[in-house]
């Protein structure tokens, strides 16, 4: 008998399933394709038992937008779809899930590696720098051999090496009021990786205004510390802390210091939290604040209660316009 | 024994731990709640986990068919979803 198969007449013999067809015209990953025949939609289930007839019409189609995974992806991603909490519904939406870092240092570093690895559909890098030797004490993203380069291609190029499923958009600006909402428009989940006050409350207020979830960290000598923001679920950064402190009022890492490790700990969890989100799997740092010390190797969580006169996220916001906070954060040249 | 009915076949043998549950796993989730997979694997390590494995996610394991040629085949029923 004669069968159109995508389009192609050709002849086979009677008696023949769809199932069958779909072995002889040896079809990748055939789970995953959805059969038409005559223009019409075939059950699943019935690919192992429907007869074709001469003369028939099939059409294979695929899922697209990570529908199916290939056998690689499948080897890479199986111990996440193992978990229950993740499994392949959960792989899937990494897949198609977009992730703004904002900060490609201590804490962007490892949270972007993470997240390339677990194979996070699009990941976005914005940072003005390049990478300096003082950099590589933690910054586990960038090698001796970046030195020089702006740091969202050092980025891109060792997230990529890891995972090339994943798709890296490097954005080499400094984030600022003028650039900030169009810069997280795209994205479903920001992770505030930046390492400086002005910063710290530019995103946490773009992301409260145009409604977006964010996790917030900071790092400094032996401790850390990391919240997550998701509008109408729990308080904002500027709920607990209400403006960024004046300057110097408070050390930076270049002149406090910091543990290199301290930026894999709370960037990694950072991550977690991004995973955790996009997933839906178990509970969110919406509603309190995570703290580490590593000295006395203690993490105490504090509940951050939702501050109802929030110059941001209150019932009656001051805030409704974005601006760079204390000295323009676009001027921050290290 | 009667064969037992099945919505969709997947042939394990060919790939190991744990890859061999990613891929059941995969199968059983393009199935509705209440159909049944007929899944091909090895005796030895497969045998041992996989059935293991889909019992604590829930899914029943309605039989388990010896070959005879080393590998078994194992009809499992779809009751939750993954």
């Amino acid at each position: 008998m004669e069968i159109t198969v995508a389009g192609k007449k050709k002849s086979y013999a009677a008696p023949l399933t769809v199932a069958q067809l779909i072995a002889a015209e040896e079809i990748e990953n055939p789970l995953y394709v959805t059969v038409t025949i005559n223009e019409e939609f075939l059950p699943a289930g019935q690919i192992p038992v429907k007869e074709l007839r001469d003369g028939d019409n099939v059409e294979f189609l695929y899922f697209m937008g990570g529908g199916a995974f290939t056998d690689e992806e499948l080897e890479r991603y199986s111990r996440h779809i193992l978990l229950k909490e993740i499994g392949v519904k959960g792989q899937r939406k990494l897949q198609n899930a977009r992730v703004l870092i904002i900060g490609a240092g201590g804490l962007g570093a490892p949270a972007a590696l993470y997240l390339a690895a677990a194979g996070v559909g699009v990941i976005g890098v914005a940072d003005a720098d390049t990478v300096e030797l003082s950099n590589l004490q933690r910054q586990v993203i960038h090698s001796a051999n970046d030195l020089g380069k702006p740091k969202v291609l050092s980025a891109k190029e060792s997230m990529e090496a890891i995972n090339p499923h994943v798709r890296v958009n490097a954005c080499q600006e400094y984030v600022c009021a003028e650039n900030i909402a169009a810069l997280i428009r795209d994205y479903d989940f920001v992770l505030d990786g930046t390492d400086n006050f002005p910063a710290k409350f530019l995103i946490n207020d773009a992301c409260v205004m145009a409604q977006k979830p964010f996790s917030h960290a900071g790092i400094l000598r032996f401790g850390g510390q990391l919240m997550t923001y998701v509008p109408g679920a729990g308080p904002c950064y500027r709920c607990a802390f209400k403006e960024p402190p004046p300057p110097d009022a408070v050390p930076t890492c270049r002149e406090a210091g910091v543990v290199g490790a301290m930026g894999g700990v709370i960037g990694s969890l950072q991550a977690m939290e991004a995973v955790k989100f996009i997933t839906g799997a178990g509970k969110l740092l919406t509603g309190s604040l995570l703290t580490f010390d590593a000295l006395t190797m203690e993490f105490r969580k504090v509940r951050l209660p939702r501050n109802p006169r929030c110059a941001v996220c209150g019932e009656a916001p001051v805030i409704t316009k974005l601006t760079d906070y204390v000295q323009p954060v676009c001027a921050l040249k290290r | 024994m009667p064969e037992l009915s099945c919505n969709a076949f997947l042939d394990i043998t060919e790939v190991v731990c744990p890859v061999t549950f990613v891929k059941t796993k995969v199968a059983l989730e393009e199935l509705e709640i209440g159909q049944v997979l007929a899944l091909r694997l090895n005796g030895g390590e497969p045998l041992q986990n996989v059935p293991r494995s889909l019992k604590d996610e829930g899914q029943q394991v309605l039989r388990l068919a010896d070959n005879g040629d080393g590998t078994y085949t194992l009809y499992v029923k779809k009751l939750e979803e993954n």
